[in-house]
């Protein structure tokens, strides 16, 4: 863990985090932009789950529903790990001591693992079902996982500001 | 300002009812309200991302905008009565934060528009083809789009910020 230690404290003691920690309008800006990319993550993310769920867009094959929605939740997805990045080297030890925080991370990585799962097992008859109203389990199951483990990492994220003052 | 004094009061009544207290010292519930709250957001600003993106043919461009319109707009209205009901929740546990902060009247006024332009678009899909009938229309559909993104974009700046513009 020590590199890691190292590369947290030297971002921390950099001139972007010095800036964003002394500045009173960069951190709410950054913090803006971070909310803004996490509400397009989650809503965009949200219409493929249901879709898996058999429970929106059921008029369209759920193989078109993914290609036309994720390229847009991808995109959101780099916003948020930039600006949340960046609030994360203004006070990186701090941020490393907050168990909301770490659950935050954690919860993005089952996210992660329940995506790719679904890509390379549950995705891989998709041809067959993508048409039907109601995708078959595994689908139904990674559709329903995404949406609780996304409202727990807006949760988490909610939270972190209650628990930690920055500055 | 007149009505601060007005406002003031306002708050201080509902400060001292006993929702307000409640939400005060259960200390999850404003977090939890919160989290509620950035879910509609969600659900309301990627709605009309989506079907602003398509009006400015970026998304599902082979589908018609009456198609995508009816996927995504509907769905709105329900979230909104529960965003408005959150925040009703947030102003009563917090009457201050917010009853004396100007950026809260941004809000709101970008909200108010945001939903106006929303409910526009809503209305329009019931006659097909209605932003494509000739060029100018076709202009008022993507200017129409446009500012509905930037009032979306707004409204989430000046909520964000309400917390660091609030009155001590």
């Amino acid at each position: 863990m020590q590199p890691f230690a190292d590369v947290v404290s030297y971002l921390e003691s950099s001139s972007v985090a010095d800036n964003i920690r002394e500045n009173d309008l960069l951190f709410p800006l950054i913090e803006s932009v971070h909310v803004l990319a996490i509400c397009l993550v989650v809503g965009s993310i949200l219409v493929v789950d249901l879709r898996l769920l058999g429970l929106a867009s059921t008029k369209w094959p759920a193989g078109s529903v993914t290609k036309a929605i994720l390229p847009f939740t991808w995109c959101a997805f780099v916003v948020a790990v930039a600006s949340g990045g960046l609030m994360f080297i203004s006070n990186a030890s701090k941020y490393l001591g907050n168990g909301f925080f770490i659950a935050k991370m954690i919860l993005i990585g089952i996210a992660g693992l329940n995506m790719l799962t679904f890509h390379f097992v549950g995705a891989r008859d998709l041809p067959k079902w993508e048409r039907h109203s109601r995708p078959p389990l595994p689908a139904r199951l990674a559709g329903g996982l995404s949406i609780l483990l996304w409202i727990a990492v807006v949760a988490c994220g909610r939270w972190i500001g209650f628990t930690m003052q920055p500055g | 300002m007149a009505d601060a004094a007005i406002l003031s009061d306002v708050s201080k009544w509902l400060a001292a009812t006993s929702l307000s207290h409640t939400i005060q010292t259960a200390g999850w519930i404003i977090p939890a309200l919160q989290t509620i709250h950035i879910l509609c957001v969600a659900v309301l600003f990627s709605s009309a991302v989506l079907v602003d993106l398509r009006i400015w043919r970026l998304f599902l461009r082979d589908l018609p905008v009456r198609d995508v319109g009816r996927r995504f707009l509907p769905l709105i209205w329900p979230v909104v009565l529960i965003l408005l009901i959150t925040g009703a929740l947030l102003i009563i546990g917090e009457p201050r934060r917010s009853l004396l902060n100007a950026t809260f009247y941004i809000k709101m006024a970008l909200l108010a528009f945001a939903l106006a332009l929303t409910g526009l678009l809503h209305w329009s899909l019931a006659s097909p083809g209605f932003w494509d009938k000739d060029n100018a229309r076709r202009v008022a559909g993507r200017l129409a789009a446009t500012a509905s993104l930037v009032a979306w974009c707004g409204v989430i700046f000046a909520g964000r910020f309400i917390a660091y513009t609030q009155a001590g």
